[in-house]
C-alpha cells in the first residue's frame, strides 16, 4: 500500500499538467455547483427573512367604507372596529391563533434635550410575536401585565432608540410621551424588513393599547393584525374573520372595501414557487456543469490511460497483475477527486465567508454551502472520472504486453 | 551438449499468426526448440524473419496461435493472464532494445519494480536492487532517473532489473541495437559473465561478434529455424 501511494505521488508529480487539469475540473465543478446552491439557499433564506420582518405569515386588516348594501343599510357606510369586537372574535373563530388591534398616532417624545415626533402604535402583547418584534438582550416586548394594568411602558424601534439614546442602553430609562413619563422595557433587535404599512418598525414605538386609548381617547382601531394557527388555512380564517365581524358590525362578509385585507402569506407562497423554479434552474445548470466537468475529467483520464499504455505494457511484462494496474488508476482517480473536491469545497467556503463583507447580504442573502452538495458533486465527478478511467485502463491491462509496449 | 541438463524451454510446432484484419501474417511456421539450463543461445536471422515474435512467445509476453510451449516444465497454454504475469515475473528476465525503463522513477526503483510485483519485502528489495546495480557498475547512479543516464547505462539498469527475481532465463532482444560499439561491447561482456556464472540466456542479435560469444546459434529464416549449431564457445 505504501508503495502504491509512493508511486502514485510520483506519477502525479510527473504528470503535473494533467493532474492539475483533472483536479481543476473537479474543483471547478464542485465550486460552481456548491456556490450556486449556496447562493440559492441564501437568497431563499433572505427573502423569507426580509418578508418575515413584517410578520410571520400574518394578515393585516383595515376597516373602510362598505361597498355592498347590507340588510337595508346603504353602501358607503364607515366600518369602525372597537377593542370588544376583536375580543369577541378572539377565541370564537376556528383556526385563528392571535389577533391584535393597532391604534396609531404621531406622538411627541422627549428625552433630555431631544424632542422627536414618533409614529406610535398601541397593541396587545401577541402583536410582538406576530410581527416578529424580537427584543434585544435584556429587554422585552409589551406584556400582559402592561396591558391589563394599563402601564406606561414602551418598546422602541432600534433606530429610534439610537436617535434618542445613542449607544447608551435604553432599557430602564424614562422618556416623556405626550407629556407622560414612560418606561422603556425593550428595544427591537435589528431586522430586515422589505415591506411595511405604516413606516419601518425600527423607527416606531409600541405601547399597550389600553394605555394608548387612555392617552388619546381613541375608540376605534386603525387596523388589526391576525394570524392563522396553520398558515395553510389563512384563506379560510380570513373568510371566517370577515363573516364574524360582518355579523357583528353589519356588513357583507364579501365586501372587500368594508374590511381590506393584506394576506402576507401569499408572498411566502410566491417565494416558495419562485424558489422552486429558481432551484430547478440551478439544478439544470448544475447538471450541465457536472456533465461538462465529467466530460473534462473523463477526457483527461482517457488521455492518461492512452499515454500510459506503454508504461502499463512494461509493468505487465515485468509481472504486474491486472488488478495492480487497475487499482493504481482507481486509487489515483479517487485521490485526485478527493483533492479536487476538498479544494473546491474550501474555495466555496471562503467565498461564503468573504461574501457577507461585500454588503450585498440585504438583497441576496448570505450563501450557505451545504457539505452534502459538495460531497455529492465531487463524488459524481469522481465516479465519472472513475468510469472514464476504468474502461480504458481495463482495456490496456487486457492487451498483450507486447502490443501495449509498442503503442 | 555433452551432459544432459535440466530443460528450461521446450517448444513443439509453435505457430504464430498475426491477424491484422485485412491480412494474416504467419510469423512463425512451426518452431521446435529446446533450451537447457546454462546455455547461451544467440538467435540470428534477417529482419522480419520472426526473431522478436519467437522471443515474445518464449517470454510469455504473447501467446502462440498453436503448438505446445513449456517453460521450466510448466505448460503455458490455458493459463490465466494473471498466471502468465506470474510466470513472467518469476521465470523470465527481459532486456529490450528500447530499454523500456519507466522514465519517472530512479534506476533503483526501476530495478525494484519486478520485486514489487513479486511481493518481495521493501528493505529486501532495496538491498537487492542496489547490489544488482553495483554489479553492473552503476553503484553511484542509484538515484538517477533514466533520462539522466547514457544508453549503455540504461541498458545496464535493464539488465539489473532482468536479474531482480532470479529468473530461470534471461531474454534479450537486440540489447545492443541502440548502442554504439563500445557500450555494446560492455553489455556483451556483462552477458558473457552472466553465462559464465551459470545463467541461461537467449539473445537476439544482428551482431556477429556477439553471436560468436554464445554457446549456440539458432538461425531463423521466414518463420522457420534453418540452422541450430553449437559454437566453439560452447566447449
Ligand atoms: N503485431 C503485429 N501484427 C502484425 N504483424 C506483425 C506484428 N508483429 C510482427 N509482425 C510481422 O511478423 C513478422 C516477424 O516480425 P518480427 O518482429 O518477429 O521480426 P524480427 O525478426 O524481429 O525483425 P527485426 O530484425 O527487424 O526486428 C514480420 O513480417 C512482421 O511484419
Ligand atoms: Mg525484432
Amino acid at each position: 500500500m505504501k508503495d502504491v501511494l509512493k508511486q502514485l505521488a510520483r506519477d502525479l508529480k510527473a504528470e503535473k499538467l494533467r493532474t492539475f487539469l483533472t483536479i481543476f475540473g473537479i474543483v471547478w465543478g464542485t465550486v460552481a455547483i456548491s456556490l450556486m446552491l449556496a447562493f440559492g439557499t441564501g437568497l431563499h433564506k433572505q427573502l423569507i427573512k426580509s418578508t418575515a420582518g413584517l410578520g410571520d405569515r400574518i394578515v393585516i386588516a383595515w376597516p373602510g367604507l362598505t361597498s355592498i348594501p347590507y340588510e337595508g343599510l346603504g353602501k358607503g357606510r364607515r366600518i369602525r372596529i372597537r377593542e370588544d369586537d376583536l375580543t369577541a372574535i378572539r377565541g370564537n373563530v376556528p383556526g385563528l391563533k392571535a389577533v391584535s388591534g393597532e391604534y396609531s398616532n404621531n406622538m411627541k417624545v422627549v428625552y433630555g434635550t431631544k424632542t422627536l415626533s414618533v409614529d406610535t402604535s398601541g397593541v396587545v402583547p401577541e402583536f410582538g410575536t406576530m410581527r416578529n418584534m424580537i427584543p434585544q438582550m435584556g429587554g422585552r416586548f409589551i406584556d400582559a401585565v402592561d396591558y391589563n394594568e394599563q402601564r406606561r411602558t414602551v418598546f422602541l424601534g432600534n433606530q429610534l432608540a439610537k436617535d434618542l439614546f445613542g449607544t447608551t442602553p435604553a432599557v430602564g430609562k424614562m422618556i416623556n410621551v405626550n407629556q407622560s413619563p414612560f418606561l422603556v422595557v425593550g428595544v427591537l433587535q435589528e431586522k430586515d424588513q422589505d415591506s411595511n404599512y405604516s413606516g419601518p418598525d425600527d423607527q416606531k414605538m409600541f405601547i399597550p393599547s389600553t394605555t394608548f386609548r387612555a392617552l388619546t381617547d381613541k375608540k376605534y382601531v386603525d387596523n388589526f393584525v391576525f394570524q392563522a394557527a396553520n398558515s395553510d388555512d389563512t384563506k379560510q380564517v380570513i373568510k371566517r374573520v370577515s363573516a364574524a365581524l360582518g355579523k357583528r358590525l353589519r356588513f357583507n362578509a364579501d365586501d372587500k372595501e368594508a374590511l381590506g385585507m393584506w394576506d402576507t402569506t401569499e408572498q411566502f407562497k410566491f417565494f416558495d414557487v419562485f424558489m422552486l423554479a429558481f432551484n430547478a434552474f440551478l439544478g439544470i445548470i448544475g447538471v450541465l456543469t457536472l456533465v461538462v466537468g465529467g466530460i473534462g475529467v473523463s477526457n483527461i483520464m482517457n488521455v492518461v490511460v492512452e499515454e500510459r499504455t506503454r508504461e502499463i505494457g512494461i509493468k505487465m511484462a515485468l509481472g504486474a497483475k491486472q488488478r495492480y494496474i487497475l487499482g493504481q488508476f482507481l486509487i489515483e482517480t479517487m485521490l485526485v477527486t478527493f483533492l479536487g473536491g476538498a479544494i473546491g469545497f474550501a474555495i466555496a467556503l471562503s467565498v461564503c465567508a468573504v461574501f457577507p463583507k461585500l454588503g450585498l447580504s440585504q438583497y441576496v442573502g448570505d450563501p450557505v454551502v451545504s457539505p452534502l452538495v459538495a460531497i455529492l458533486t465531487s463524488l459524481a465527478l469522481g465516479i465519472v472520472g472513475l468510469i472514464a478511467g476504468y474502461f480504458p485502463a481495463r482495456d490496456a491491462a487486457r492487451l498483450d504486453p507486447v502490443v501495449a509496449m509498442k503503442l | 551438449m555433452t551432459t544432459k541438463n535440466e530443460l528450461i524451454i521446450r517448444m513443439d510446432e509453435i505457430r504464430k499468426v498475426y491477424d491484422t484484419g485485412k491480412v494474416k501474417v504467419e510469423a512463425l511456421k512451426g518452431i521446435n526448440l529446446e533450451i537447457e539450463k546454462g546455455e547461451m543461445v544467440a538467435i540470428v536471422g534477417p529482419s522480419g524473419s520472426g526473431k522478436s515474435t519467437l522471443m515474445n512467445l518464449v517470454g510469455c509476453l504473447d501467446t502462440p496461435t498453436s503448438g505446445i510451449y513449456e517453460i521450466g516444465g510448466q505448460a503455458v497454454s490455458g493459463v490465466t493472464r494473471d498466471e502468465l504475469a506470474e510466470i513472467r515475473n518469476r521465470r523470465v528476465g527481459f532486456v529490450f532494445q528500447a530499454f523500456n525503463l519507466l522514465p519517472h522513477i530512479t534506476a533503483l526503483e526501476n530495478v525494484e519494480l519486478p520485486m514489487l510485483f513479486g511481493g518481495v519485502k521493501p528493505h529486501e528489495r532495496r538491498e537487492r536492487a542496489s547490489e544488482l546495480l553495483e554489479r553492473v557498475g552503476l553503484g553511484d547512479r542509484l538515484d538517477h532517473k533514466p533520462t539522466e543516464l547514457s544508453g549503455g547505462q540504461m541498458q545496464r539498469v535493464a539488465i539489473a532489473r532482468a536479474l531482480a527475481m532470479e529468473p530461470d532465463i534471461v531474454l534479450a532482444d537486440e540489447p545492443t541495437g541502440n548502442l554504439d560499439s563500445s557500450a555494446g561491447g560492455d553489455i556483451m561482456s556483462i552477458f558473457t559473465n552472466l553465462w559464465q556464472q551459470g545463467r541461461t540466456l537467449v539473445i537476439i542479435t544482428h551482431d556477429p561478434a556477439l553471436a560468436r560469444r554464445a554457446s549456440r546459434v539458432v538461425e531463423i529464416h521466414d518463420g522457420r529455424i534453418t540452422s541450430d549449431q553449437a559454437t566453439n564457445a560452447a566447449a
